[in-house]
């Protein structure tokens, strides 16, 4: 059984400042990379001898506002299944420009993924295929889980989020 | 990127060879299979470009029924996204539910006691047999056999009537509450599941696997059809019965044990084509699996009490709230959405019908999740469809797609 603090060990010895941000909320260990290093990042782990990070779970992005320079972020997720470890990278992006390498060329299917992603923050994944949107409708001009669009409508007064709790 | 070489042959005897026709009298011509076509099973639209019946290329258009489930979370108390999360995969609701459930519960630090975690077992098993005998009798009805689709139509009814029994809803079950049970096992309840494991059911899959797995129409239909290779499918993200078909054993309920999962003597079916045919088999021995694992649930059923007791996230009883002040101070407050969760960030993933259901959830210490994506298994294993149906014909891309069970609910979140 890998522990965490071995793979942080590694990871620090060969990237050195290249991974950053070592956390590990509720036993899974995250970091962040900046988005250029990204497929280096990933190709190493995957094809490290012993950690064998061999599958894509999932990409997906969030938004921070408030972290000027650096507000939206894709998450990654990946899963070493010889050595049942998991694993969270991070890439934070400006909001003039959120940009990141595609992944397609490693994981087949990472396609959809980042499509999704771009189809709800507009993080552009370079490189991509095929970037357009997949569940929403090619006419659309915005990206809709950004924070700036509240779900609901903004022109209402009768609902007042204080006297719901929120 | 180059575009893919259509096979143009430029003699006859290269055309008679290769079986298609000489290039000059090709005609390629595009159809619209779906997005409500019966045989989709979904609202799915596959473009398919074909030369004669053969495929050449298709291209998917997936959304039609995108709900932004991931949108509307940001906006509601935790324990509302559970009626999101019945909406996803419609026939297997009950571990979508208990999958956000216990996503919460880790962040909260919740344990949840024994007994609740038996019935969960149950309750996710019996969802993915009705959602592995939905899957399989669906391929059946696509191969042209309609009658093993009418004869498990009454098992799943069964299924429905124990929901019924748990829950009060058939479909959209919204099962159990953050922290346990709603109620517990009802003496009905418990006569009807084990009525199920221990006489109908197993009585019934006996007769549907006779119906079909020596059926030479049937394996004529399946057998090689829409095979996928284990290196393709893990690039692509299978998980579940798809890829355990490709021959990969890999089951979050036994490499990451949740709910009590360590507590069951079962084994993980695997095939080694991964094709059709393999993904039914697959899903038919995993009914076996299911049943004996409610078996061994259902007859060791510890006792105790059916939900942890925290009173800040456990809605309470009815009967309390309307007794007790604490009970009806906390009932306010939770349906009200005014309690707030810790910060955190997590990634929780349990088995679900189809695979690897995952919840990335980050909290602010907020009362809503600051972000929730659902990593849904049928939206990322369906990007190999096209594929998997090149230069196959129309009649074969039904069972496949069926076999793949792709379900739009999932599928668009």
């Amino acid at each position: 059984m890998i522990q965490n603090q071995e793979i942080v060990e590694d990871l620090v010895g060969h990237f050195g400042e290249k991974v950053f941000a070592f956390e590990e909320p509720y036993g899974l260990l995250s970091f962040s990379v900046s988005p250029a290093d990204i497929i280096e990042i990933v190709t190493y782990l995957r094809d490290h001898k012993l950690f064998k990070f061999n599958f894509l779970t999932d990409i997906t992005g969030v938004q921070f506002p408030e972290n000027k320079g650096l507000e939206f972020c894709a998450v990654y997720h990946l899963h070493s299944w010889k050595n049942r470890v998991r694993l969270r990278i991070k890439a934070f992006m400006p909001a003039e420009k959120p940009e990141v390498p595609t992944l397609t060329g490693m994981f087949a299917g990472a396609n959809w993924m980042e499509r999704e992603t771009f189809d709800f923050y507009g993080i552009n994944f370079l490189g991509h295929p095929n970037m357009k949107r997949i569940l929403n409708i090619e006419e659309m001009d915005y990206h809709p889980m950004r924070k700036e669009y509240p779900l609901e409508d903004a022109t209402r007064n009768d609902k007042i989020d204080a006297l719901f709790g929120r | 990127m180059m575009e893919k070489e259509i096979l143009a042959p430029k003699t006859v005897g290269d055309a008679l060879a290769l079986n298609v026709p000489l290039e000059e009298e090709r005609e390629l011509h595009i159809m619209n299979f779906g997005p409500t076509h019966p045989a989709t099973h979904g609202i799915f639209q596959n473009i398919l470009t074909m030369d004669g019946e053969k495929i050449v290329s298709s291209e998917q258009t997936v959304g039609y029924i995108h709900r932004a489930f991931e949108k509307i979370a940001e906006r509601r108390p935790f324990y509302q996204i559970t009626t999101l999360t019945d909406r996803m995969n419609y026939c297997s609701s009950p571990i979508n539910n208990f999958g956000w459930h216990m996503t919460v519960e880790k962040l909260l630090g919740i344990t949840v006691p024994k007994r609740a975690e038996y019935i969960r077992v149950i309750m996710m098993e019996l969802a993915r047999i009705t959602d592995h005998l939905i899957c399989n009798s669906i391929l059946g009805v696509d191969t042209g056999a309609y009658s093993g689709f009418l004869y498990v139509m009454q098992e799943r009814e069964k299924v429905y009537e124990i929901y019924e029994e748990v829950c009060g809803a058939r479909l959209t079950t919204n099962m159990g509450r953050i922290g346990g049970m709603e109620r517990d096992l009802s003496p009905t309840a418990i006569k009807k599941i084990k009525d199920f494991v221990n006489n109908s059911m197993p009585k019934v899959m006996k007769e549907f696997e006779d119906l079909f797995v020596r059926n030479r129409i049937f394996r004529d239909r399946t057998i090689n059809v829409g095979p996928i290779k284990v290196e393709r499918a893990m690039e692509y993200g299978f998980t579940g019965p798809n890829l355990r078909a490709a021959g990969v054993d890999y089951d979050i309920r036994v490499i990451e044990p949740y709910s009590s999962y360590q507590d069951f003597d079962f084994e993980v079916p695997v095939g080694h084509n991964g094709d059709t045919f393999d993904r039914f088999m697959v899903r038919n021995a995993e009914i076996w699996e299911s049943l004996k694992i409610i078996k061994q649930a259902i007859d060791n059923l510890p006792g105790g009490p059916y939900y942890a007791n925290e009173n800040h996230y456990y809605l309470p009883p009815k009967k309390d709230v309307y007794s007790k002040m604490e009970a009806l101070i906390y009932h306010f407050k939770i349906v009200m959405g005014e309690i707030d969760a810790p910060a955190g960030e997590i990634y929780h993933a349990v088995e679900g019908g189809n695979g690897e259901l995952g919840f990335y959830l980050i909290s602010d210490g907020g009362r809503t999740p600051y972000r929730l994506h659902f990593r849904r298994p049928g939206f990322i294993y369906y990007q190999a469809f096209p594929e998997m149906i090149e230069g196959l014909t129309v009649s074969d891309i039904v069972p496949i797609m069926s076999s793949l069970n792709v379900i739009a609910g999932e599928l668009d979140a």
